[in-house]
């Protein structure tokens, strides 16, 4: 019995110190600090990154808005989002545009124009999309870019806690304001908008998520019960609209209609053709609650989120982005959530189809930890892009939430609160004051590689992704049109950072720019489904997708070292299916829906 | 047996007095209690995270129970405690992980068996008891050593208040005719009176501060963990004691932003308050023998 007794002392020993062996053994998939060696970044993952903001003319810092008094004593966490980025080429010179939304009350939004030579110059006020801040009508969230009356100019949707706006894109040489033909709502305190073709008429539609509800005025309050009923079960949040697309600008708001009420409190959402069924599904990551996944069937949605298993374990849904990751022809979805280590730890989500399944017998697993993209921090937009070529698709993260004072922090304060009942948590009064604390912040980006065999591993530090601003929205774009994704990173009061990219030039490339004719002009909702290697890699062009973001409407494919090339397969949203079969590597396709 | 390895018997289900309607055995009210708050708690609200988990904390917790008891008692002993311990650890325990739901209840359910005392009863036996709550060592523990990893329930279950109370009613009453309704009175009168004292030093609106006890972590903590019958001192008025010195623990804790204060304060004047309590109980046993 005493050697029971001490084998058994031993094991319990040994139990206790799993942990910290475990915490060791994970801690080998980080890749350690330090500065940056280009030659080393790309001999070891194949490209670096490089801030050129600044250097490029860009020297745009995101300013947070000013609420209500009654929010001052937790205004930092409240006035947290509004840095926002989407890419656009406005004016089809061939070079990608990035607009970038502002939010304080005056601020102005900039639409930097890509000169070709690397530098840009905003346009913004000469083109009449800077001013768009004023007191009285809210502040800039984000924005979509979208042909809505596909005369071949992207149009402008801006989204704001106020007055949602749509621009006409002139031919590129100005906008015009076409908000009250278009019939939209008054007031919606939004977070993310997603452009998309859900009937499949070749008109774009227009999703549009609500956050705060819409009858709350953040800069004068009726009340201080406007605040989630819940950490994870609260469904007082704005309603949703979708705004079906008449023709001639005129929008007729549907939501309901065809199946999708909620109120949960959508901070991203993303369109997709998840099933395979030839229409887009609508995905919602929801902050305070669970992720929404809404089938399309054509001409109605059906919530689908519990029967696929994204829409059980509810956490704080912060990014929509898809990408098909282990080149199998299917898209995982991933969702970013908050992770602070001793407090709370969520992690974030990535949802793989699992193998076999499609249609209504769509399922997900969650394999974010698997894959080891689960920590994150206090995480908020995402990209899937393959940032060395290698073939495979990588995922860009960004992070943190309130860079206050670094020597205290929120949490503790924060965490009492996030427990109570519905009446304290709603109420904005009885929130402990922040003090200039922080609340997760100063943290690490990931720039997550992927191996190809269903690992990723984060190699931010190594590349040359170093800071640690607050960062919101990140979108990838092919700025200088060299064949890599550069990465463009929106912060919350803090400056707007573009990483340019080197990419190794033995991992070749291909794109695609595709135009719709019987289908939207923007041809978002279009999939390229290219076969290389006896592999397939499935993209399509997204109406907008991440953290209030748009990456660029090309489809970017890196293809390795000597890629064999066997075809490219391009569904339509129309419903045609085109087939290219002679592909050479190193070429951006231009290619225009046949008649 | 070995006098100081005595049996470490049920842990947490408390000790109901027999009821002539009720045949339930006694044993089986609080495990069933927490049952139905779990199952109330999932189906309509969906609080945990996946069934695997909650199962498998309380499979590892049972099979561990089993296995130790067989090994160091040679029989196969009531398993209403692991039970408990297994389905506190599945719903207090947030993890994305799989791993910490099974370590948290093998260290729980071990820790009753390693981390003994020898005591000298009244009747002058040795016998050997354990002095931590074991879902409560096993927590806190994981959360030392594992805060990368897990997290303790810190939200909501939905937002009704009469879920709410429904449970804070049920339990009391089950409480009461365990007849330790006093130790969680008592726990709860400090808590709100050291909140209003917090609010009042700090200047944080009181909802904040007493919003975390309306929350369900402090259900199962109210309930099962200051009350557990085996790691609580003997007497009425040291019992009283106790749960007040946890809260006032907490509530020093509280004012240095430890975020799981009654865990922790829980896991500190607990085994204090049990070594003292056997301490004492020994002299008596001492003086008791010299006298005869």
């Amino acid at each position: 019995m005493k050697t029971a007794r001490i084998l058994l002392t031993l094991v319990f020993i040994a139990l206790l110190a799993t942990p910290l062996a475990i915490k060791r053994l994970s801690a080998g998939h980080e890749i350690a600090r330090g500065t940056l060696d280009t030659k080393a970044a790309v001999a070891r993952y194949g490209f670096y990154l490089e801030e050129v903001a600044r250097s490029s003319g860009v020297n745009f810092i995101h300013q947070a808005p000013t609420l209500d008094r009654q929010l001052d004593h937790i205004m930092p966490q409240v006035a947290s989002m509004g840095a926002a980025v989407s890419i656009v080429d406005f004016d089809r010179d061939g070079w990608a545009d990035i607009y970038v939304t502002n939010s304080g009350e005056g601020s102005k939004n900039s639409l930097y124009r890509n000169m070709g030579d690397g530098s840009f110059s905003d346009v913004a006020a000469k083109l009449g999309v800077a001013d768009l801040n004023q007191a009285g009508t809210g502040v800039s969230m984000g924005a979509v870019w979208g042909d809505y009356d596909n005369d071949g100019y992207e149009d402008l949707f801006l989204y704001k806690w106020g007055r949602p706006e749509l621009f006409h894109n002139d031919a590129g040489r100005a906008f015009t304001r076409v908000t009250d033909k278009a019939g939209l709502p008054s007031w919606v305190n939004a977070n993310t908008a997603v452009w998309f073709d859900f009937d499949s008429d070749g008109l774009l539609d227009l999703f549009l998520g609500g956050y705060y509800a819409e009858d709350v005025d953040l800069w004068h309050l009726k009340t201080t019960r406007m605040m989630p009923e819940s950490f994870e079960y609260a469904k007082n949040g704005g309603r949703k609209y979708l705004f079906h697309n008449l023709r001639n600008g005129l929008f007729e708001e549907v939501s309901q209609k065809v199946g999708i009420d909620t109120r949960r409190w959508a901070l991203a959402a993303t369109a997709a053709d998840l099933r395979g069924t030839g229409h887009p599904d609508l995905f919602i990551a929801n902050d305070y609650g669970i992720s929404e996944l809404y089938v399309n069937d054509g001409k109605r949605f059906r919530d689908f989120g519990r029967q696929a298993g994204v829409g059980f374990s509810p956490k704080s849904g912060m990014n929509a982005a898809v990408g098909d990751i282990l080149n199998q022809g299917q898209y995982a979805i991933y969702v970013s959530n908050i992770s602070e280590e001793g407090v709370l730890i969520q992690g974030n989500n990535l949802w793989v189809p699992k193998q076999g399944t499609a249609g209504d017998s769509l399922q997900y697993d969650n394999l974010a930890r698997a894959m080891d993209v689960e920590l994150g921090g206090w995480s908020f937009g995402a990209q899937f892009g393959d940032l060395n070529n290698d073939g495979n698709l990588d995922l860009y993260l960004v992070n943190g939430y309130v860079s206050a004072n670094r020597n205290t922090n929120y949490w503790y304060d924060f965490s009492k609160i996030a427990g109570g009942n519905s009446t304290i948590i709603s109420d904005a009064a009885h929130w402990p004051a922040m003090e200039g604390r922080s609340l997760s912040g100063y943290q690490q980006k990931r720039a997550w590689l992927n191996d190809g065999t269903g690992k990723f591993i984060n190699v931010a530090q190594a590349v040359g992704a170093t800071d640690t601003y607050d960062g919101r929205a990140v979108a990838l774009v092919d700025l200088w049109n060299r064949g890599v994704l550069d990465v463009v990173v929106a912060n919350q009061r803090a400056p707007l950072l573009i990483y340019k990219n080197t990419v190794t030039p033995d991992n070749q490339w291909i794109d695609f720019e595709l135009e719709g004719t019987a289908s939207n002009r923007s041809a978002i909702g279009a999939e390229v489904r290219l076969f290389r290697n006896g592999q397939q890699q499935v993209q399509q062009v997204s109406g907008g997708s991440g953290f209030c973001a748009q990456n660029q409407r090309q489809l970017h494919f890196g293809l390795g070292k000597q890629p064999r090339l066997e075809k490219a397969e391009i569904r339509w949203p129309s419903g045609k299916v085109e087939t290219i079969k002679t592909l050479v590597a190193g070429q951006r396709y231009k290619i225009k829906e046949s008649q | 047996m070995n006098q100081l390895t005595s049996e470490p018997v049920l842990t947490q289900p408390l000790e109901m007095p027999r009821s002539r309607k009720i045949r339930l055995d006694p044993r089986y009210v609080p495990p069933l209690f927490i049952t139905c708050i779990l199952l109330v708690g999932h189906l309509f609200y969906g609080i945990l995270e996946s069934y695997d988990k909650t199962t498998l904390a309380i499979v590892a917790a049972i099979v561990t129970e089993m296995v130790l008891g067989r090994i160091f008692f040679g029989k196969w002993i009531n398993l209403a405690s692991a039970y408990i311990t297994g389905i506190s650890v599945g719903i207090l325990l947030r993890s994305p992980a799989l791993w910490p739901f099974a370590l948290c209840s093998v260290i729980s359910i071990m820790s009753k068996y390693v981390l003994r005392v020898k005591a000298r009863g009244r009747d002058g036996v040795f016998t050997g008891r354990h002095i931590w709550n074991p879902s409560n060592f096993g927590i806190c523990v994981l959360l030392f050593l594992a805060s990368d990893t897990v997290a303790s329930l810190s939200i909501q279950w939905g937002n009704f208040k009469w879920p709410l109370l429904v449970i804070w009613i049920l339990g009391s009453i089950i409480i009461w005719r365990a007849r330790r309704f006093h130790i969680s009175a008592v726990y709860v009168v400090s808590f709100f009176l050291f909140a209003f004292i917090r609010s009042w030093i700090t200047a944080d609106p009181w909802q904040a501060e007493i919003a975390p006890i309306t929350g369900p972590m402090y259900q199962l903590f109210v309930f099962f963990m200051i009350t557990d019958p085996k790691t609580t001192v003997r007497s009425r008025t040291g019992q009283c004691v106790v749960a007040f010195c946890v809260a006032l623990v907490e509530m020093f804790m509280r004012l240095n932003q430890v975020i799981y204060a009654p865990l922790y304060a829980l896991f500190i004047v607990g085994p204090t308050a049990m070594l003292i309590d056997l301490w004492l109980e020994s002299r008596r046993a001492t003086a008791a023998n010299a006298t005869t």
